[in-house]
Order: C-alpha cells, then structure tokens, then sequence
C-alpha cells in the first residue's frame, strides 16, 4: 500500500485511564470531572468552547462558558439555559479538575478550556485561529501535556494572507464595483466572520447592508465593545435605488440565490469570503465573482505554531484533516491520536469530512426526558488564586510535571 | 509576466462573459506585441511542448517546500492541480524580477527543455525565488501545459476582432495554425492577426493555413419531431458519421499540408494521404475523416475495403516510427466529404450541394486509392433513414450526419450560416458498480469524481462470485449527485492505496459506451470506448448489476476486430 494515512483514523486510540479527556459518544468527556466539552447529545454538565452550533447545542443541564458568550449563547439556545460564565483565566474547581478559560481568537467569546488534575494538565482548543482580527483577543497558547487541537485546514496549501492585504483586496474589490455603479454582495458565515469584515473594511467606501441573520450578532458584537461601523437594513428608507448601487451587503452564504438577493440587482458582484476560497477549484465550484480567503481558523502555519507553543507531546487531533495531521505530528516526534467528533466546519463549502462519524444524524437536539438534577460547577472560592498558576505565553509553571 | 498574471486572476475571477472580453481587449491593447503575441498562443490552446519532466518539478517543489512525498500527495489530492498545488506550497520569494512574457517565454522558459535536469533545477530554482505568489501560478501552468482559464478559442477570436477592428471569422482563420505545438509566436505574428483586411489575404497560395472547421450539434430528438424541425429529408444531405480523425487536407503552391482538427500538422503521420494530396490539382482544400480502410473478412461484398473500427487507427496515433509492415496492415484513406477551397478559391460559401457535385467530380477524375467519398445516403423519410440507422454500429460508424442543402460551410460549432447535425446511435450500456475512486482535477478538485466500475463474473447466485473491473468513468453526474456520490464515498471506504479508494461496493450505475472490444490488457478480457454514467441507478441492488457474461453478448462478431487501447 502506497501510503495508508486513513488507517491512522480506523484504529481507535488506545485511551488511558489517566487521560483527562476521553472520546465519548455524547461528545468529548472529562472522567475525573465528570463533565463534556462541547458534547453532541444532551449531557449533564457542559463546557463550551464557543456559540457555533455545531460546538453549543441544546439540551444540556448545564453550561459554562465564556462571559463574552453569554449574548450568543442565550440568543441561540434560549434566554433560559443554565449558563454559568467565566473570564478568560479564572480558575474554577469541580470534583477536583481546575478548569478555566483561554482566548482562542475564533470568534467572540470563544475559548481553549484548560483542565489540570492530578499534575496533568490538558487543553482542549476547540476551534482558534492564531492571528488576531481585532474583534476578540487573541490566541494565547497555552502550556499544556496534552492539547486538543481541531485541524480545519491542516495542509500545508492553506496560508492564509495577512489582514492588510485580506482588507486591501476587499476594499478595491468595493471600491470598484461601487465606482462602476454596482452592489457587492458578500457571502460570509454569519457570526464571527461577518462582524470580522465589518470591523476590518474601510466603511467610507459606501454604505453597508446587512441581512436579518447577521444584524443581531452586530448587537453584540457591539455591546461587547467592539467597534464597527454604522449597518442597514435593506428595509431602511436611506437605503433607495442609489444608495444601493454602492453598498457592500453582508449575507450567509444560505442566502445566495433566494429572492432578498433580487434587491441588489442583476449585475451586482458576488464574492464568497472563507479559507476554502484558497483552492481554485472550490471557488470555481461556488460559482461567484470572487473568492476571499478568510478564515476564523488556523492555517497550517498557524496549526504548527499553536501546538509548538503549548509545548504539549500529546495531540489529539479533532475534525478536519485529521489523518494527515496526526501521521505529520506523529513523524516530527509527537505522539499523536485522533478523537472522533461531531464538529462540523462553519467556513463552508468544506468538502465532505473523512469518514466523519454518524453520531451527528443520530443526534437527539433536545433531550426527551427531564434533566434529572441541575449540579452547578461550583464557583470558587477555588482553591487557586485565580490566574496566576495558568501558564499563559509559555511561561514555565511550578507544580508542572517536567514533560 | 505582471500583466499576463492580471490578466489571468481577472478572467479567473469574472464569471460574466462581458467581463473577460472588456479584459481580454484591454490586455491586447495595451502590451507588447511581443507579449500579446505569446498570451493569444495559450489563451487559445497553444501548449509548448513539455519543457520540464512533472517527475522533476514535482521533486523540486517538494524540496523547496520541506515535504515529504505523501504530504505533497495529500496537497496535491486537495488541490487537483499540479501547478497551482506548487505555487501554492513554495516557500515566499527572495528577489523582484522585470521580465515580460516574451522575455520569459524566449529566455527562460523554452531554452530549459535543451538543459540537463541539474541545470533545469537549478534555473527553476532561480525563477521561483524570483516570483510573487500571484505570478506563480501562471508561470507553473506555463510549464504543465495545463492553461485553461475559462476563455474559450472563441472569445479570444472576438477580442482579437474586437482590437483589429477586423471581421472575426477572418481573424479565426488567421488564429489556425497558430497555436501549433512547436510555435514560437513574436510580436510580428501578433501584428499578422490583427493587420487590417488585405484582398491579397484570399489568395493564400504560399501558406498552408487550413480553413476552421464547421462542427455539427447533436440532434437527440424523437423521431416524429423531425420533419417539424428539419422538415422533409430532401431538403438535407444525410451522411453516415465516421469515426476517425477530422482532418483538412489543403494543396498550394505545390505543397501538401494534412491538418487535424485539434490544429495539429499531421502530414508526416500519414504518408499515403501526403501522396494524395500531391495528386490534387493546386488550390484545393478538401475536409474530411481519416479512417483505416480495408478488405474485411466479415463483410467480402465490399471487395473495395470497409472502414475499420477507430482502436485500429489508434494503433497508428500512437507509434512513432511508421514501419513499413504497419503501413500495410493499416491503411488509411481520407473519406472526404466537403470541398472548401477550388481553383485557388474559397467556396465555402456556396451551397453545400453545390460543394459536393464538385468534390464528386475531382473523386471521380482522380480515382485515387486513398480518396473516398462519404457517400450520401437515401431514404424517402426520416422513418426510412433512421431503419439504415440501425446499421451504423456494424459498420463502425457513430451515427448519421445532417447537413442542410442550400447552407454554406461555418466556422466552428455556429449556426448563422447553415447547420450540421449529428444523429448518433444510442450507446450500449451495462449497470456496473462503483469499486474504486479518485479525486477529481479542476473544478472537481478534492470530490471523489473518478470512477472504476465493474461487473460481476458470473450470474447471479452463483457462489463465490466476483466484481471485475472493466471501465473508469468521469463524467455524466450532475455536482448535486457527484456530491452525494462523494459522501458515500468517503462513508464507505474500505481502503485507501495512495490517491485510490476502494469502497464497499454499493452504488449502481448504468454505464454507456460506443464501442466494446476484447482485451487481453484488462483483467475483465473486455476494453470499452467513451465510457459515462448515464444513470445512477440508486433503485438497483448490488446484486442485480450485469455480469460479464452481459458484456460479452454486446462484443462484435467480428474476429478482426480487436479492441480499443
């Protein structure tokens, strides 16, 4: 056999009874906590990473989050789910798991969760990009033994531009199509990415349409205080004939082709913003004007650098190219596994996930039965003081096994 | 190389055809002729010959990118593109370069085919670090000879039109010939194609420039709508349709040129239709089918020789010395069927009977082994013709043509001066399944879009019995269906050997193809010709796909056939 990469999948990793997070059919379980991280089934107790859908589902007796992901968590789930939030590097204990919360500079409010016990301590990445966007904080590696990390685009075509020359191409793209009389419709993930273009595009180029599902994330993009600039609504009166031959519209990418797209005209440009817009075949298939190459993940640089700052040997890889990544990091000298997931890829347009497991169609959203109790994590007082045992950018810890 | 590569990111990104035009001509305006000279060459087609082996590019690029082979495999899975998955894992570049494509194509470029592969690496190495990741796409695609940018021949033609202010059926005929695969364009060429209209243009008795071809649409109506749509026979010559090579055989000035329709000069390929053309008198263009003729065992009423199955002409396409016994054993003529130039002048405009009495009239006078007239067919109405329809797939032809009577001969697949149809024959088919796949190239980059097929080897309930392969197939799904196809795909696989999946056998096809044949290179005895998915037949067990035994049955009778490569 020329080259078996997939067969690294097939085999389950063989997991430890000291690991600190296991691979369950509800999703990715801690044993000694008694908790999940982003679980797929409704579970007891829940950690979320972020508000993507396919990371926060309904149905759990419990969520803890990021105090940023409060506003989504809630608009999405429910104004009434159990939500328990935390800052980035505060430490709460549960069943004697330190758990807390890291920047990820995914999007808004999303976070690495960080478990210590017992001397080990694991990060679960969920999903992070490493370059900072100015919406959230950035990625701050963690130092770990064990880290989760997700492999969206991991191989080594993906490298994405840096945000000045991703804006400037944006921008002229405006621009032109502004100055030629035209609407540039812009296709982007809703939550995150849309907020990403706003904050980051020159705004005095025209005005800015947004549709009904990206305008309530722009509320709390700006209630958290990021700044973007002013958005309209294709109803509003300022937004007549002329107005509209010169605005950037953001939309998902579920919009494309339905009767509110009619209002920009027939000649207006498309574009499709996402990491997939790398591979020229792709961007040919989605059959628009323009592909940007924007994403809320890592690249392959950003990958390697993420897992060589938290200085971690194991890996676990999770959803996305995870035979390659594993045999690469297994190759360099890590000792590498993969964890079967249910996460799907909010940059859209992915293609088709290698033997992605089927939990995801047999996934109950909501739980039938009644959640039996409501067990809070217990806030403090942790025996920690708050952050200053986390490791934060590599800095050497003192209760740290030596790897 | 700047402007050559804008060029090529705004066509990649216009979807509009107004857009690439408006480009195209701004392009053309705008550049050295020099450089023009060289874009119309690949825009149009043109593809040097191999400059650099893939093998060495492909181990060079790794190399700069610190991959090992199955990390660049991967890549180049994901990518489905040689050159595009190289620029894309190249480390950045080092140093700024001024050189127009001319000046790439002159100095760098075409002199690297003469160098040994140390001397290649290295002045690739050299480029590259030269190049910014926007220049490098193009510059790869010049040297795989995969340029396509989703501008067809004939837009080029409009802008070409468009620039010289010159008819542009006249500029497409000036365009053949042109992106030949040993030219070497220069600015004077460029200014060739867009000088104004010269009446001594006509007369092209010194050049060997064909005419471009007039290409037929299919015609896959019911058979009781055609005297609603063609109205009554008579009105249309009805030809069989051959399967050989179109070609042109054109005669000036002394000299024979034999051009087939892909634009390649093949006179030195068929010595005997060389000869042929020596005995035309000057000034005569005649178009038509090259096919391999003789004596057939199967059909001894046809004392004069029949036309042979396309697989035997093939063997002759591929070969690079024609030996004396090969000549003998596959003899070829040239089945002509249209007269374009006479007596030194265009008749293309005349009417196509008109055309035809004259071609039959030189066919006569000529008398000449390797000249044959398509000959025209007959039949009170369309009923009566498509009866003699029947009949094409045991004389190895595809189908009928239709040309319309009164009509002049057109340029390329167009319609405003008359139209030819083609009436094929409906395909054989099986229903095979799905055992292996492969990902696809282009706009399929990444989805599992190639496909092996197979049969069973004995009917069924037979204990113990086996899928064998006997066809790949690419094409005939639609990107809703290759999509579910590729879930399945990757759902169900079994083992992975480098690019190749084998999945669990469970999806069912039905399989079309144009000619069957037996082969002792293939594992199932069987070879089949222009395989494609007709159907997928998601209604049909596994268990109910064909077997061997069902190809078989459709195998000519015919001892001297042998199959296609």
């Amino acid at each position: 056999m020329a080259c078996g990469t997939l067969n690294v999948l097939m085999s389950a990793p063989p997991s430890s009874a000291n690991d600190l997070v296991i691979a369950r059919p509800e999703g990715l379980y801690c044993p000694p906590g008694d908790f999940y991280i982003d679980p797929w089934r409704p579970v007891d107790r829940a950690v979320i990473t972020h508000a993507h859908s396919d990371h926060a589902r309904t149905g759990h007796g419990h969520y803890l989050a990021h105090t940023d992901s409060a506003g989504t968590l809630r608009q999405r789930l429910g104004a009434s789910i159990p939500l328990q939030t935390l800052p980035y590097g505060e430490v709460v204990e549960h069943q004697g798991v330190r758990v807390s919360l890291h920047p990820a500079g995914h999007v808004l409010g999303s976070a690495q969760v960080r478990l210590e016990h017992g001397g080990r301590v694991w990060v679960a990445s969920g999903d992070y990009k490493t370059e900072a966007d100015g919406t959230c904080p950035p990625f701050e590696p963690v130092r770990c033994d064990t880290f989760i990390t997700e492999s969206t685009f991991g191989l080594p075509i993906y490298r994405w531009p840096t945000q000045a020359v991703l804006f400037a191409d944006i921008n002229a793209w405006w621009r032109r199509n502004a100055e030629a009389g035209r609407a540039s419709v812009l296709l982007c993930y809703a939550f995150g990415k849309a907020q990403r273009i706003l904050h980051g595009v020159d705004a005095s180029i025209g005005p800015i349409v947004v549709h009904g599902a990206v305008e309530p994330l722009n509320a709390v993009y700006r209630a958290a205080g990021v700044p973007l600039p002013p958005t309209h609504r294709v109803t509003d009166p300022a937004m007549d004939r002329e107005a509209l031959k010169r605005c950037l519209v953001l939309a998902p990418p579920s919009a494309q082709g339905t009767p509110w797209m009619k209002r920009f005209g027939a000649d207006a440009s498309d574009a499709f913003a996402s990491g997939w817009m790398q591979v020229r075949g792709t961007r040919r298939r989605r059959g628009v004007d323009r592909g940007f190459v924007m994403s809320d993940h890592a690249d392959w640089p950003g990958l390697m650098a993420a897992i060589k700052g938290t200085g971690a040997e194991h890996i676990r890889v999770t959803h996305g190219s995870v035979p390659v990544l594993v045999r690469w990091l297994t190759e360099n000298g890590l000792d590498a596994q993969a964890f079967e997931t249910a996460y799907g890829d909010e940059d859209g347009e992915a293609p088709a996930q290698d033997n992605a497991p089927s939990v995801r169609a047999e996934t109950d959203p909501v739980r039938a039965e009644p959640v039996e109790a409501f067990k809070a994590f217990p806030e403090g007082p942790s025996t920690s003081s708050g952050r200053t045992d986390i490791e934060v950018e590599g800095k050497a810890s003192q209760d740290h096994p030596a790897p | 190389m700047k402007a050559f590569a804008a060029l090529y990111r705004e066509l990649d990104a216009s979807t509009g055809s107004r857009d690439k035009q408006l480009a195209l001509q701004a392009y053309l305006r705008t550049v050295p002729a020099e450089d023009a000279a060289w874009a119309v060459y690949f825009l149009a087609g043109g593809k040097p010959r191999q400059l650099v082996p893939a093998r060495l590019l492909r181990e060079l690029a790794r190399n700069a990118a610190g991959l090992p082979e199955w990390l660049f495999s991967e890549s180049y899975e994901a990518v489905g593109d040689l050159a595009e998955t190289i620029s894309l894992l190249l480390p950045p570049p080092t140093e700024p370069h001024a050189l127009g494509l001319a000046q790439w194509m002159r100095s760098e470029l075409l002199p690297l085919r003469k160098l040994s592969p140390d001397a290649q690496a290295d002045a690739l190495r050299r480029h590259w670090a030269q190049l910014p990741p926007e220049e490098r796409l193009v510059y790869f695609k010049l040297i795989t000879g995969g340029f396509r940018v989703g501008v067809s021949r004939l837009q080029v033609t409009q802008a070409l039109a468009a620039v010289a202010g010159v008819d542009a059926k006249r500029i497409a005929q000036r365009l053949m010939g042109y992106t030949h695969i040993g030219a070497t364009p220069i600015a004077a060429d460029f200014q060739a194609l867009i000088a104004p209209e010269d009446p001594q243009e006509l007369n092209q008795k010194t050049s060997g420039q064909p005419y471009p071809f007039f290409l037929a649409h299919p015609f896959n109506e019911a058979l009781e709508r055609f005297p609603e749509l063609l109205g009554e026979p008579a009105q249309w010559q009805v030809e069989w349709k051959w399967d050989g090579i179109r070609a042109q055989l054109v005669r000036r000035a002394g000299q024979v040129w034999l051009w087939s329709r892909g634009e390649e000069l093949v006179t030195d390929r068929y010595p005997e239709l060389a000869a042929l053309g020596e005995a035309l008198p000057d000034g005569t263009v005649l178009d038509g089918e090259i096919v391999v003729w003789r004596p057939d065992p199967t059909q001894p009423e046809r004392t004069d020789g029949c036309a042979q199955p396309f697989a035997e002409l093939q063997k002759r396409i591929g070969r690079k010395t024609l030996g004396p016994k090969l000549l003998r054993e596959l003899p070829v003529v040239l089945v002509a069927y249209d007269l374009l130039e006479w007596q030194g002048l265009d008749v293309r405009g005349l009417p196509q009977h008109s055309r035809r009495d004259t071609l039959d009239a030189l066919v006569a006078d000529l008398r000449h082994p390797q000249l044959v007239a398509s000959p025209l067919l007959q039949g009170e109405n369309w009923a009566a013709l498509a009866q003699q329809r029947e009949a094409a797939r045991s004389l190895g032809v595809e189908g009928m043509m239709l040309k319309q009577r009164e009509a002049a001969y057109g340029v390329g697949r167009t319609k405003d001066v008359g139209t030819w149809w083609k009436w094929k024959i409906d395909p054989m088919s099986v229903d095979a399944v799905l055992i292996y796949a492969q990902r696809g190239h282009g706009r399929r980059a990444s989805l599992y879009s190639d496909y092996t097929f197979a049969v069973w080897n004995a009917p069924p309930g037979t204990e113990g019995r086996q899928l064998v392969p006997f066809a790949k197939a690419y094409s005939g799904l639609t990107d809703v269906e290759m999509a579910k196809v590729d879930a399945i795909i990757r759902k169900t696989t079994v083992e992975s050997f480098g690019p190749v999946r084998s999945v669990k056998p469970t999806l069912v096809f039905e399989l079309g193809f144009e000619g069957i044949g037996r082969s002792p290179r293939h594992k199932s005895g069987i070879a089949v010709r222009f395989p494609r998915m007709l159907r997928w037949r998601e209604d049909k067990p596994v268990e109910e796909a064909d077997t061997l035994q069902t190809l078989a049955a459709l195998l000519p009778v015919s001892p001297s056939t042998t199959p296609p490569a």
